[in-house]
């Protein structure tokens, strides 16, 4: 064992990159629950995100288009979810479970072609004589633009959610959708453009999965990642700051179980790999015991009956 | 009523739902300033005919005009710019936003939160409805929360303020106050539909009435010159009959309550707070109060839905507080709680499951956990038949009776029970006349016969009909209980709380 | 204008036409998708629901119905029971994991004993597995109010990883030259869940599929606890008021569910699959999910949805080597099947209402 092969400054940029696709998914989410709806298919909208991103970025060499086309992708898949719960009204836990199983086999369909190719690689910002700051710049400033998106992500779903209207609309259809239906807001609309978003920035979440973070796909590739990301908006209590805090804690941890199999710590590396998941149920615990700042309405069905 | 001319006709509305028409030809006209009552029994259709006038809900036929132009919402917003304000009896308040957060809702253009706030302020001083913008909803009280809805609609100065039975969630004076700000706004020149089937209020405050049952208009009145009896009769269309009952003298202690505390299971919900109250064999405690003052968690904690500390409930000399519903009922305590639907019963399903819901004890339903579902049939078609449920038979979904009809199975299937104990919530809310007098026959005949009985209601008129004693609960506390007969209706309201926070008010 | 309306009560007759819509819709969708992929889609659908029953070589896959049918009936059975009460047992695959684990464990630690007791043992160290791990979520949800979801899949999880240490480790038979994965247990008798008519497919885990649904059959019509199931799923607040306790609820259709996959589990490892391998699981826990909602959470129906599933694993692997279906097109067929069920489970609550509302009444 030789813990001296991890280098610190490796460490936290590399946690910063395993954190955003967390970040893009449970913000998605997020927004998702504060309007009420509890999607549990980010696993699959994730890893459909992850596919269609890489199979687009490969064909046309540019890996922002792939971010583009898994947003769509993502937001895509979604529309089935709100589909089925919005306009047919089934019940939102059996459907989200529906998307992921769904999104888990397109995904392996359109991936076929793509197991073992490289794809293009997106380059980090040149921040210039940043970069060369002691310390600060190779942790901050070597990164690609999306990673900086994801916490401009956060940012800016807070200042909304906070100080818009749109976003005390937001709020307030997810708290009590009846009393939004009685003063005139669309709650179906309202709410599928949430479930899309929420596709969106999950689809975004994946490909950062295929595209920087490994990068290569493989079926199955999420591992579970949109499933920790779910549990990361209990964790954050609905508060996007607290999120991006919470997907830095998972973000650390993955990257130090990952640095402690390189260093060959005497944990078999099995044990190693279960961390996260472990951890992920510790801190659902310790955090279950506040459920108030859950929206209200969250997880029922709205049908305006007269 | 300075002006004639009409701030709001209607003509020949008509909307029909499948099986039910809601409203059929209704006519009805409003001047600026005018407070004018829509009275009708639950079902009459007077909620469908304000959402018409709000764009909730589009006539099928007829027509609207509004300063003499024609006028059809296609949207609650629609209707708010044209100067139409709604305060609703439900469902239309966040919990977990403030207060300001949720008058900004119910606006078209709301002004950045500091300047909505003092805006808040000012309304509120001005008609005497204090209210601070910051607090959340969900602590408020009834009242309060009433209070949001109004100034909601105040500040976009409406100049038709609708209110739907807005006195069912306020002590008397609380009401009083309330009226005194509906004058004002009147004086103001604004026009007011005031909903309610409470004849008295309407006699004191409004200019005109009109009148509906079965979705049609069946008379038109002046309040004041009518006498709260014909206007009754108008509304339900026949003569009412009043409960019979016998005296009594109260037998053995049944229910003995000490300092009973508990918390709400809900999260805005109301803690009991040192409860102690005896009930005897063969008398009825009524208790009244403001509804979200602890009626659920009272009913929840006898019941055993949710459980006290030791000491706490006593029943018939043993200690409850730590048994759950099944074997308090099978000792004698049943209950029958507010919500009908999914909490006394399972909508979805059939009324012979429903019958197995509280039956299986006493009833013998259950031998060594395998079910009697025959057994089960029989005793739904007792329960149809003695409480006149009208149903197809037990085989239909809970769901698909009325309001009314369910109440009767619901109260019906404790009463056949032969309970020592009765615990009621709300046993007649959104029944017709003629069903609540049933029920409430029903519930005297038990206490005749040795049963104690609570009865639990926001209707202090059919709490003093029936109660021997009558306390009121106040934000989780419980009164002490006096005697029902003579009690005046200012001793009521002070018992229920008096006027909550309004002193500091100067109208 | 099309408009969807309540209806005064739930359809039976539309409850039992859903399931088969579904089937046929996805069978059409399925064919489209079959198409756009470049193969023949009616004859890609016949080979999948045709071929196994009734094709040339049915003689050999009728048998692997019962052998692919057994575990997701039997797994999906326990969930049906909390899926019923509003209960979301999701990790199925990681308590079918450990049950196998739990069994496959306990036989090895015999081995080479040859003893009558060591299957018997087998079978309730494997639901004894499959149960522990399931009362994780359902203890956490009751004492602490975690949401059961999520712990349940993070589990799977953490179960293949354990799965992956055993297989490689400790379980790793050590005469095996190094290959990972335990000793095979078709060749040890006193453990080996094997054919009880040689031919038929039938073993010991299709006998306890069968108990199973008869089990649960009786349980829901005809007992308390499936009536507290029944009242708890359809009002949680009428059921609490009735006098059922919520809590002992969540950890009887949790414990239940976690035993009969655990079961599964165990069979599987003892019997067809003979090994503890890193990826001896294929994902029973997650398809029975559909299973479950196929049967419309009725044993029956479980039975029925279980046999038509394992129908699409035998009739993939058909069209797989006969036509080049990819595997993964089969598995957008199994989610396309739970889409249209989800979707056309409408109907039983709610009735589409064409033109003006004034026509309809």
């Amino acid at each position: 064992m030789d813990l001296s092969v991890i280098n610190p400054l490796l460490f936290i940029a590399g946690f910063l990159v395993a954190a955003t696709p967390l970040i893009f998914a449970a913000m998605g989410e997020l927004v998702v629950e504060k309007s009420g709806v509890l999607n549990l298919g980010v696993e699959g909208m994730m890893i459909t995100g992850a596919i269609c991103g890489f199979a687009v970025a490969v064909e046309t060499g540019s890996p922002l288009l792939g971010f583009v086309a898994a947003a769509i992708g993502g937001a895509l898949l979604s529309l089935l979810f709100a589909f089925l719960t919005q306009i047919t009204l089934a019940n939102q836990v059996a459907s989200g479970l529906a998307l992921t199983l769904f999104g888990l086999g397109i995904s392996a369909l359109l991936g076929q072609s793509y197991v073992g190719v490289k794809p293009p690689r997106l380059g980090d910002i040149n921040f210039g004589p940043l970069t060369d700051i002691p310390v600060i710049g190779p942790i901050l400033f070597t990164h690609d633009i999306i990673l900086y998106l994801g916490i401009a992500l956060v940012a800016a779903t807070w200042a909304v959610l906070k100080f818009t209207r749109a976003g005390l609309i937001l709020r307030a259809v997810g708290e009590s959708h009846d009393a939004a239906h009685a003063l005139g807001y669309k709650v179906v609309r309202i709410r599928t453009m949430a479930i899309m978003f929420g596709g969106a920035c999950a689809g975004i979440g994946g490909a950062y999965i295929s595209l920087i973070r490994v990068p290569q796909w493989t079926e199955g590739m999420t591992a579970g990642v949109g499933w920790i990301a779910l549990a990361l908006v209990v964790f954050a209590s609905w508060k996007p700051w607290r999120l991006l805090l919470g997907a830095y804690l998972f973000g650390g941890i993955t990257q130090l179980q990952l640095n402690l199999q390189g260093a060959g710590v005497a944990i078999p590396v099995e044990y190693l790999a279960m961390s996260p998941y472990v951890i992920t149920i510790v801190v659902l615990v310790i955090l279950s015991r506040d459920k108030s700042a859950a929206p209200a309405s969250l997880g029922r069905n709205f049908h305006a009956s007269s | 009523m300075t002006d004639t001319k009409p701030f709001l006709a209607l003509s020949g509305l008509t909307k029909a739902y499948p099986g039910v028409v809601a409203n059929s030809d209704v006519s009805l006209s409003i001047a600026p300033g005018e407070v004018h009552a829509l009275l009708g029994e639950n079902g009459a259709g007077k909620s469908t005919l304000v959402k018409m006038i709000y764009g909730l809900v589009k006539p099928d036929s007829g027509q609207m005009q509004m300063n003499g132009a024609p006028f059809a919402p296609s949207e609650p917003r629609a209707a708010r710019a044209a100067g139409v304000g709604m305060v609703f009896q439900h469902f239309s308040l966040f919990d977990a936003l403030s207060v300001a957060e949720n008058i900004a809702l119910g606006m078209e253009n709301a002004p950045k939160m500091g300047a909505l706030s003092q805006q808040i302020r000012d309304v509120s001083d001005i008609y005497g409805l204090p209210l601070s913008p910051d607090r959340v909803v969900g602590d408020l009280s009834a009242g309060e929360r009433q209070r949001v809805e109004i100034i909601r609609c105040l500040l976009q100065e409406p100049k038709l303020l609708i209110m739907d039975e807005p006195t069912s969630v306020l002590t008397p004076q609380e009401v009083e106050i309330l009226f005194k700000t509906l004058r004002k706004l009147s004086a103001e020149g604004t026009a007011i539909l005031y909903i309610s089937h409470k004849l008295e209020e309407i006699r004191s405050l409004c200019d005109s009435a009109t009148i509906l049952r079965l979705g049609k208009v069946v008379g038109e009145c002046t309040p004041a010159e009518t006498s709260a009896r014909d206007m009754a009769e108008m509304m339900v269309g026949t003569v009412l009959q009043t409960p019979t009952r016998a005296g009594k003298t109260p037998g053995d202690v049944v229910l003995d309550l000490k300092n009973l505390s508990a918390k709400s299971p809900s999260a805005f919900g109301m803690p009991l707070r040192d409860i102690s109250v005896q009930v005897r064999r063969g008398e009825i405690l009524g208790i009244g109060g403001v509804a979200g003052n602890g009626q659920d968690e009272l009913l929840a904690a006898l019941s055993g839905e949710t459980l006290s500390a030791q000491g706490m409930v006593s029943f018939q000399g043993r200690d409850v507080g730590l048994l759950g519903p099944t074997p308090r009922r099978s000792m004698g305590i049943l209950t029958a709680p507010e919500e009908r639907l999914g909490h006394a019963a399972a909508p979805d399903m059939s009324l012979t499951e429903n019958a197995m819901l509280t039956g299986a004890e006493r009833e013998g339903l259950d031998k060594g956990g395998m079910l009697n579902w025959p057994a089960a049939r029989r005793f739904a078609e007792k329960i149809i038949a003695d409480f006149d449920v009208r149903t197809p038979g037990p085989g239909n979904a809970a769901r698909s009776l009325s309001g009314g009809n369910l109440q009767k199975f619901v109260i019906g299937r404790e009463v056949l029970q032969r309970p020592d104990l009765l615990v009621v919530n709300q046993p007649t809310w959104g029944v017709d006349a003629s069903a609540a007098a049933s029920i409430r026959q029903a519930l005297l005949d038990l206490a005749e016969n040795g049963t104690a009985l609570i009865v639990i209601s926001q209707d202090l008129d059919e709490l003093m009909e029936i109660s021997d004693r009558f306390a009121a609960l106040n934000e989780g506390r419980l009164s002490e209980p006096r005697s029902a007969q003579g009690l005046t209706v200012d001793e009521i309201g002070l018992m229920m709380g008096g006027a909550h926070g309004m002193e500091v008010a100067h109208v | 204008m099309i408009r969807l309306e309540k209806r005064p009560e739930p359809s039976r007759a539309v409850s039992l036409a859903t399931p088969v819509l579904a089937v046929l819709a996805t069978m059409f969708f399925g064919g489209l998708l079959f198409m756009i992929l470049g193969k023949p889609p009616i004859q890609s659908i016949l080979t999948i629901f045709w071929e196994p029953l009734f094709g040339e070589f049915a003689f050999y896959y009728r048998p692997q119905l019962l052998i692919k049918g057994a575990p997701l009936v039997l797994i999906a059975i326990g969930l049906s029971l909390g899926f019923k009460a509003g209960i979301w047992n999701i990790g199925a695959e990681g308590q079918y994991i450990m049950g196998a684990l739990f069994g496959a464990g306990l036989g090895l630690a015999f081995y080479p004993l040859d003893a009558w007791y060591i299957f018997p043992l087998m079978v309730l160290a494997g639901a004894f597995g499959g149960w522990l791990w399931a009362m994780i979520p359902a203890f956490l949800k009751v004492r602490f109010g975690t949401n059961e979801i999520l712990v349940s899949l993070m589990l799977v999880y953490v179960a293949e990883q354990f799965l992956a240490s055993m297989s490689l480790g400790l379980l790793k038979n050590p005469e095996g030259f190094g290959f990972p994965g335990s000793r095979n247990l078709q060749q040890y008798d006193a453990a080996f869940n094997a054919e009880l008519i040689e031919g038929s497919g039938m073993h010991w885990g299709v006998v306890a599929a069968l108990i199973a649904v008869i089990f649960a059959y009786v349980l829901l019509t005809k007992h308390r606890l499936g009536f507290a199931i029944r009242v708890t799923g359809e009002a949680p607040r009428a059921a609490k008021f009735s006098g059922v306790n919520p809590m002992r609820l969540i950890l009887f259709c949790m414990g239940m569910s976690g035993l009969l996959a655990g079961l599964a589990g165990m069979f599987e490892v003892a019997g067809p699959a003979g090994q503890v391998t890193i990826d001896f699981n294929v994902g029973y826990g997650f398809t029975a999910i559909i299973v479950a909602f196929l049967g419309r959470l009725h044993p029956i129906g479980i039975l029925l949805a279980g046999g038509l599933m394992a129908l699409t694993y035998i009739g993939g692997d058909i069209a797989q080597s006969n036509l080049g279906l990819p595997a993964a097109a089969i598995q957008v067929f199994q989610g396309m099947l739970l889409f249209f069920l989800l979707a056309l489970d409408m109907f039983t609550n709610y009735r589409l209402r064409f033109g003006r509302s004034a026509e309809a009444v």
